[in-house]
């Protein structure tokens, strides 16, 4: 019935509690250190001599794969630890409604730390003349990259409520994700190539690295699109299905 | 407003909860008592909607928690055990979330929260975080988030813990006053709440319901309900028994407590004595005989010794004896 509102006021109540402690800006701030230190010193910025910011979202994957689980590790480890699982849920809500609320109030707040990195958008603009369709692209793909990181951290913090645990988890699920499609990785299982030809291509299929790929050049490709979005998906049904199955004991 | 019917839960192979089978009005408070561990908050959890039962069905209002579980919550207001509440908000935060997520909004969200802050005594700590609350506090705030919709059913878990004694008395006043209008359920582990708000009571051991009754029903279940206590002085012990012992009404005579001036003896009735001949025909003896009468009373028997005479098993029981 009303479930856009039940939703809207869970997040509301999520994010501010990032805001209520330090996490929020301590995360913002080593997220925007990090950015810089890998596009700048590690990417290679200005010795790649053109207008473009592949040096920025290159280290994207790799940058998520530590953050995004410490914001999301405390999503339902928490409510699990102080016992306001039991609240919420015995609220006139569905708990998709309250799974969707909390997801989107930390998917939120990743959006947020992304358009704070707009000084390297204005910066590349000012020094050359980059395709910004391109960079558009771009931010499309690495705020769906972090949706995918953080829905499966979503997932890990409803099996525990050990917030180290949960982080653990998170970060062993999203290195495989990465490492299915990393090019050391995929070169090694071309050894086995002859024997299962099919296998790599399948296994790389899995990988966000495959999917990211398109959108730094600027391809939105429909299928890394539903990719994604299927991540997301999957992870959220599952934490769900966690979720119903720890409250029947 | 609550029927609950043939309610089980199994956690493996352990039955928390046994076949249970009640049913609260409106306008009933029922007292949940039970040792730890018997199954009181495993049903609760139930009733409210936050674990789904092994068998058995809940209605809330007409309707089926497990079938139609939104609009039965609707009419609940839960206080779970420990009192859980979001630490990083403020008591008017967590209210306003509260009653957000209950459908209010706008200027009947901000009655409601300021009505609830009311009730429960908020008033002091309207904008302080919850984790700097002491434990009383965040048990108000806790409770305060249950009414915060007025709801029809209120089902408390241990409300009364951790408050000090004159809280633990506002509550009480709280529970009973709310209860001529709502059907509350709620558990404790002190027996004179009971007494002091419940209309109904149910003893749940070992997830099976061994007592229902009106606290009175209860202590009459006692074995010293009945008794009359008698204090004399003047007399020796051994020479009331004997006297008592010729009275018609009387089975036996317990000396309770003896010294050189008085005696203290406790005096049963025969099985047969109507209410209050037992008390008379002591009192006319001790009138006929000149006893020095210090106490004279029948007891109405005690809820504790209720309690514990039907939750103990009987070999910890012969121990005690």
């Amino acid at each position: 019935m009303n479930s856009v509102s039940h939703i809207k006021t869970i997040a509301k109540r999520e994010l501010s509690g990032y805001f209520a402690s330090p996490v929020a800006y301590v995360f913002i701030v080593i997220f925007l250190l990090l950015t810089g230190f890998f596009t700048f010193m590690a990417g290679g910025f200005f010795e790649r001599g053109e207008a473009s910011l592949v040096s920025f979202f290159l280290w994207h994957p790799w940058l998520y794969l530590f953050l995004v689980p410490a914001v999301g590790m405390r999503l339902w480890s928490e409510e699990r630890r102080l016992g306001t699982m039991e609240l919420l849920l015995t609220m006139p809500i569905a708990a998709w409604e309250a799974i969707v609320g909390k997801f989107l109030a930390s998917w939120l707040f990743l959006a947020l730390a992304l358009v704070l990195t707009f000084p390297i958008l204005i910066t590349v603009n000012y020094l050359g003349h980059p395709d910004n369709g391109v960079i558009f692209a771009g931010y499309i793909g690495s705020l769906l990259l972090a949706g995918s990181y953080l829905a499966i951290s979503c997932m890990t913090s409803a099996l525990t409520r050990n917030q180290v645990v949960s982080f653990i988890l998170s970060v062993v699920t999203c290195l495989f994700l990465i490492l299915a499609g990393w090019p050391p990785v995929t070169r090694l299982l071309d050894q086995f190539s002859d024997s299962f030809p099919r296998l790599i291509e399948a296994i790389a299929a899995f990988s966000v690295m495959t999917h990211f790929e398109g959108f730094q050049r600027g391809v939105i490709d429909s299928r890394d699109l539903v990719f994604f979005l299927a991540v997301i998906f999957f992870s959220l049904f599952t934490t769900s299905v966690i979720i119903r199955s720890h409250r029947a004991g | 407003m609550i029927r609950v019917d043939n309610l089980t839960k199994a956690f493996g192979e352990k039955l928390a909860v046994n076949a249970i089978s009640f049913s609260v009005e409106r306008g009933e408070v029922l007292g949940f008592l039970g040792p730890n561990g018997a199954g009181k908050s495993t049903s609760m959890r139930m009733i409210t909607g936050f674990i789904p039962p092994t068998a058995g069905s809940i209605t809330v209002g007409g309707f089926d928690m497990v079938q139609n579980p939104i609009p039965a919550k609707r009419l609940i207001g839960y206080l779970p055990e420990n009192a859980p509440a979001y630490t990083d908000m403020t008591v008017s935060g967590f209210l306003g979330f509260s009653a957000e997520l209950r459908g209010l909004a706008g200027d009947a969200k901000k009655r409601a929260v300021h009505r609830a802050i009311e009730m429960c005594f908020l008033e002091g700590v309207i904008h302080q975080s919850i984790d700097t609350l002491s434990k009383g506090f965040r048990h108000r705030t806790c409770f305060a988030q249950s009414i915060i919709h007025d709801p029809d059913v209120l089902i408390l878990d241990e409300p009364t813990d951790g408050l000090d004694p004159n809280q633990k008395h506002e509550v009480r006043t709280l529970i009973k006053r709310m209860g001529e209008k709502k059907a509350i359920i709620f558990s404790t582990h002190i027996l004179e709440e009971v007494e002091a708000a419940c209309s109904r009571a149910i003893i749940i051991d070992r997830g099976q319901i061994v007592a229902n009754g009106t606290p009175q029903q209860l202590k009459h279940r006692s074995d010293i309900s009945g008794a009359v206590i008698l204090r004399v002085g003047g007399i020796s012990g051994a020479d009331l028994k004997q006297k008592l012992s010729q009275l018609p009404t009387v089975r036996k005579t317990v000396v309770v407590d003896e010294d050189k001036f008085r005696v203290q003896a406790r005096v049963f009735p025969q099985t047969s004595a109507v209410d209050g001949e037992l008390a008379r025909s002591v009192g006319e003896l001790a009138i006929r005989e000149k006893f020095q009468i210090e106490e004279l009373h029948t007891e109405e028997g005690r809820l504790d010794e209720v309690f514990r005479s039907i939750t103990l098993p009987e070999t910890v029981k012969e121990a005690t004896k």
